[in-house]
């Protein structure tokens, strides 16, 4: 109960330490905000684009087109062959005819086709394979390739591979963005005690004279570094929340373009935690360098 | 209560501020510290409070070695030692009130509680009427009761002061004097430095008169 009374006053005093100086610490809040707002920013983009690519590849596909002159009897046995395959779920076959048709419909492009003397498409299977990951795909991919009458086998899923590898280098940005600007952060933390512990210097001498622990007289200004990047934290989460109202409003209308119903979502409550636990963390950290680096200085003599 | 053991302190530089101290103070016990300015009076007076560490030579301040105390310790003891200083070393930036809080607050008492101790020790010195002035506000002699009530808040078994009166005109010196021989009434350990002759005629006890570091007996 004592000591939960002597945290519950540091506080207090440390909230109207702060409040004394609105300027100064409204700065540093916003500063911390900001620099903290950016790897933010990047990951909530990175996570929407990721569950972008997921909805789009959630069913990849392999296209085989046949060489030209495949016999109607040998598609039909192809086909048999394909369905019976343990790593397929289900086939279907396009005629070229019916690619054609479906090309003119889709494309508006129905004058040129018209215009064409022979149809120039493949008859094609596209192939549902049961196994969605990656070399999975691959393996199918590259046994289709060594069947007779199969001019082209492609899996549509390659681009999200490329995808993926964008992704990992977005991510490792943000990582690289993430740990500069944490820096940062203890930087601005370790600077804002180092200040405060020079103007109360007389207060610590005394405090020292009359019987403080090291405990009692850190306390304060480690309360004030978990604050100040606790309330940094929260600002970043805040400028986050607002610039993803600003561009979800520009993406709607893009979206609606597409007919998806993207939209990039702010972080999950597990993710806001963290962000606000390691931001009050990180606060707490500069304070304790800092107040490790300067309090031996200042004996009483 | 306090031993001193053939206690050498030099500073670093060759300077030796006191030169083979042995002397005792009995629990209860006012014993006045007399001698120039420079003579080592202060320096004698930190020793016991373990701002400064003895060069060699022993140190016991209630059983404890101030030589070899650990860093950790140090808190603990003072918070048995009330320490008046000439300057006051008073904080500006609270009131009365609050300076006298500080030590309560620095060993965890309830608020409730160290108000009503708060409020005891600014009526022994005077200064009840004054709890929420500045300290910038108070006259010299005020300033200096609020830092005795500051050391005695915390009801410590010994009071080291140091020149307590040194910058008071005598009716104030006189104050300040009664209130020292009130907390020996009441069995506090008491150590006064002073220049102040006038003062040991009016309110005597057992002098220790040191000169440019030796104990003159």
């Amino acid at each position: 109960m004592r000591t939960l009374n002597e945290h519950l006053r540091v506080l207090r005093f440390t909230l109207r330490h702060m409040l004394l100086t609105p300027n100064a610490s409204l700065l540093n809040i916003l500063i911390i905000g900001i620099a903290l707002s950016l790897p933010v920013g990047g990951y909530v983009l990175l996570k929407s684009v990721q569950t972008l690519g997921a909805q789009i590849a959630g069913t990849p596909q392999i296209s085989v087109f046949l060489a030209s002159g495949t016999s109607a009897g040998e598609i039909d046995h192809i086909g048999d062959q394909l369905r019976q395959h343990a790593g397929i779920k289900r086939v279907e076959f396009v005629s070229r005819d019916a690619a054609l048709k479906k090309l003119q419909q889709s494309t508006g492009l129905a004058d040129v086709i018209g215009g064409l003397s022979q149809n120039p498409l493949p008859d094609a299977f596209i192939i549902y394979p049961k196994d969605g990951n990656a070399t999975a795909l691959e393996t199918l991919r590259d046994e289709l390739k060594t069947w007779q009458h199969f001019d082209h086998v492609q899996l549509d899923s390659a681009w999200v591979h490329k995808l993926e590898a964008l992704l990992d280098f977005g991510r490792m940005a943000v990582a690289i963005l993430a740990a500069l600007l944490s820096f940062a952060l203890i930087a601005i933390t370790f600077n804002t005690i180092r200040l405060q512990i020079l103007t109360r210097r007389e207060e610590i001498e005394v405090a020292k004279l009359i019987g403080a622990t090291d405990a009692f007289i850190r306390r304060p200004f480690l309360y004030f570094g978990l604050t100040q990047g606790l309330l940094g934290g929260i600002t970043a989460w805040l400028l986050v929340a607002a610039s993803l109202q600003l561009l979800n409003h520009q993406i709607g209308t893009l979206a609606q373009l597409y007919a998806s119903d993207f939209s990039l979502r702010h972080l999950s409550p597990v993710d806001s935690i963290t962000l606000l636990g390691f931001s009050a963390y990180l606060g707490w950290l500069g304070a304790w360098f800092s107040v490790s680096q300067h309090l031996w200085q200042i004996e009483p003599r | 209560m306090i031993k001193f053991n053939q206690v050498y302190k030099r500073y670093p530089g060759g300077h030796e501020a006191l030169k083979n101290l042995s002397f005792d103070v009995a629990e209860g016990e006012m014993v006045y510290l007399t001698g120039h300015s420079g003579a080592g009076k202060s320096t004698l007076l930190k020793l016991i409070a373990a701002i400064e560490r003895p060069s060699s030579g022993g140190v016991l301040v209630k059983g404890q070695n101030i030589r070899s105390i650990k860093p950790a310790a140090i808190p603990h003891l003072r918070r048995n030692i009330g320490l008046i200083f000439q300057d006051h070393k008073l904080l500006f930036d609270r009131n009365a009130f609050d300076n006298v809080m500080l030590p309560l607050q620095i060993c965890g008492f309830d608020h409730r509680e160290s108000a009503k101790r708060v409020r005891a020790a600014l009526d022994k010195v005077g200064l009840l009427d004054r709890e929420k002035a500045n300290p910038v506000a108070l006259s010299g002699g005020e300033q200096q009761r609020l830092c005795i009530a500051r050391a005695i808040v915390n009801r410590p078994t010994i009071l080291l002061a140091d020149e307590p009166t040194g910058n008071l005109d005598t009716e104030y010196s006189n104050e300040i004097m009664n209130i020292f021989k009130s907390f020996h009434q009441v069995g506090v350990t008491l150590l006064i430095s002073t220049h102040d002759e006038s003062i040991l005629r009016q309110f005597p006890a057992r002098a220790l008169h040191l000169k440019k570091g030796e104990l003159q007996t």
